[in-house]
């Protein structure tokens, strides 16, 4: 017990595993990372926090390689990943599950789990990780042959977080799980992200509007506005800040955000 | 009997238009472009195999110049969209279609330059024998069409639904942005659908000559395979097949039974037809990419 407690405080201490330093990314003219920087060291849930267009998404999009950033760097165990390409990113241990789920709505359940390990080639831990996967969603499980459009939203969200894991990731990036679930299973699947930490030890970068949720199960927490980070704490004491409290817990409307997301999918491609 | 050898004449036909309709939908699924250059790459692969086999040219062994020239067009076509095509994306779909329309006739040009606008017949061992079945006596080629495209389709079909490159390529013609999440090269994925749709149109190109003599402007029978995938529904494989076989198989018959200038017309009125009266597949197709 005390070596694995001394064992981790020493990884604390060591090396984060992930270092944003003043990155800035652009749609277009448009700046919407304007000089982020954070941390995250390895074992740890770290949220970030934001309203409707804070730059969330295109954070998590910055770092997985999807878009690239104008300016600054991403350090990712010791070496710049800055603008590389996402295959590349996944293969060196980063995965990003998506806002919205984006499962591949036509295969099946186990195919989109395969096409979540396509960068690997270790049959052997591939096949071990899809039972990992089904032990903590056994619904996965039960529709493995089902296609993944006719799942619910809840299944959905465990598929994208359950083909996330297929890769193997030594970080993950999780974007706003929680995104129009019933707070029951927002509760279930927060419940599942943190065994998967703590059992599987995939460290998690946890993007949240939900800030309550998040904070709950988060170890060090980020708040984003308009592009810039503009509180960093521990998650408690975040809980516990004024702040955080009067804008963050108490404000939701979810009809607009609806809306707004919709548009968005629109946009993008 | 009668009946049933025109059936397979035009099924033969049909199974040729059905593997250029092929080539259209796989195209337009993974990557929403339509490549109207499609018959003229069934025509390259159709003389580039002439080249290498017949007498007069290089006279390659037929079983040797078979895989060069469908590995050929394989490699045209991947290499195609990526100096050509990848370069297109964002623009319009009208730019896309304009595009590869000039580009068919670049084609065609160059076929004629190099191999001549006479025509000419691919020699090969199968052409003006029989195999008698039953009561019936049918052309080797129409036999040997029935049974490549046949065999094609399976293999397509286990490509599809079992090898991981496979259901990745259906993976990103679903959803794109989740296939880049998921560390899918989705540009190279996608230079791969275009090298497998020209390999395809090779295997189709030599069906086709097969049966007769072939000139440079043979390239213009994608209009009718075109007109075959949108009857098949223009998203879905074995539509695509199945359109070329039900558009293979209309053309004996309205040539027998209907005047002579009305039954060119068929797969055309059809065409028509469908796209009056049954949109909506299509619709719901093109919809549901969308999303
Ligand atoms: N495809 C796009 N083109 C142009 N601007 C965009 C695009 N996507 C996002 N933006 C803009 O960039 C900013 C940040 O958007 P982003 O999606 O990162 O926000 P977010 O914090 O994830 O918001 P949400 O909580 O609604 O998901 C917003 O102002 C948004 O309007
Ligand atoms: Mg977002």
């Amino acid at each position: 017990m005390t070596i694995v407690a001394e064992r981790s405080k020493v990884e604390t201490a060591t090396a984060p595993v992930l270092q944003v330093r003043n990155i800035e990314t652009f749609y277009g003219p448009i700046m919407a990372i304007r000089g982020v920087s954070l941390e995250v060291r390895p074992g740890q849930i770290v949220t970030v926090l934001g309203a409707n267009g804070a730059g969330k998404t295109t954070l998590l999009k910055t770092i997985s390689g999807v878009m690239n950033p104008q300016k600054g760097e991403i350090i990712y165990r010791g070496a710049d990943i800055a603008g590389m390409e996402p295959d590349r990113v996944v293969r060196a241990g980063i995965v990003h599950v998506p806002e919205g789920r984006e499962v591949f709505p036509l295969l099946t359940v186990e195919e989109n789990l395969r096409m979540g390990a396509y960068v690997r080639s270790d049959q052997e831990g591939v096949r071990r990780d899809q039972d990992m996967v089904y032990s903590y969603f056994p619904i996965l499980a039960e529709r493995r042959r089902q296609a993944a459009g006719t799942l619910s939203g809840g299944q959905q969200q465990m598929l994208a977080i359950g083909r996330g894991l297929m890769a193997a990731p030594r970080l993950m990036l999780l974007d706003e799980p929680s995104l129009g679930l019933s707070p029951l299973l927002v509760k279930e699947i927060f419940a599942i992200v943190r065994r998967l930490n703590r059992e599987q030890g995939v460290t998690m970068m946890l993007v949240e509007q939900n800030a309550k949720v998040a904070l709950e199960v988060a170890d060090y927490g980020y708040v984003m506005e308009l592009g810039r980070i503009v509180m960093a704490d521990e998650a408690a004491r975040l809980l516990q800040s004024k702040d955080i409290q009067e804008f963050y817990l108490g404000v939701q409307g979810d009809t607009q955000r609806g809306q707004k997301r919709w548009k968005q999918k629109k946009t993008w491609r | 009997m009668d009946v049933l050898q025109l059936f397979v004449s035009g099924l033969a036909n049909g199974c040729v238009y059905g593997l250029i309709a092929l080539g259209f939908v796989l195209i337009y699924k993974a990557t929403e472009q339509v490549n109207f250059a499609q018959g003229d790459m069934m025509m390259l692969g159709a003389y580039v195999t002439l080249g290498l086999h017949n007498a007069q040219f290089m006279g390659l062994p037929f079983w040797v110049s078979v895989p060069i020239a469908i590995g050929t067009m394989g490699l045209f076509g991947y290499v195609l969209d990526m100096l050509v095509l990848r370069r297109m994306f964002g623009q319009s779909q009208i730019a896309v279609v304009i595009l590869t329309i000039a580009l068919g006739f670049v084609f065609r040009f160059f076929a004629g330059l190099i191999w001549g606008h006479e025509p000419v017949a691919l020699e090969t061992p199968f052409a003006g024998r029989y195999v008698p079945i039953g009561p019936l006596v049918l052309g080797l080629d129409e036999v040997v069409i029935i049974g490549v495209t046949i065999a094609l389709t399976v293999g397509l079909y286990f490509f599809f639904s079992r090898a991981k490159l496979g259901i990745a390529m259906q993976a990103s013609s679903q959803n794109q942005l989740a296939a880049y999440y998921m560390g899918i090269p989705v540009k190279r994925v996608n230079s791969m659908i275009w090298g497998l749709a020209g390999a395809i149109a090779a295997i189709a190109g030599i069906l086709f000559a097969s049966k007769g003599t072939i000139d440079p402007s043979i390239g213009l029978l994608g209009i009718k395979a075109f007109a075959a995938a949108v009857i098949g529904g223009f998203g879905s494989l074995p539509g695509a097949l199945l359109g070329g076989l039900v558009v293979g198989i209309m053309e004996p018959f309205a040539s027998r039974y209907i005047t002579a200038g009305y039954a060119l017309i068929m797969p055309y009125l059809l065409l028509f037809l469908i796209l009056v009266f049954r949109p909506h597949g299509i619709l719901a197709q093109m919809h549901s990419k969308k999303v």
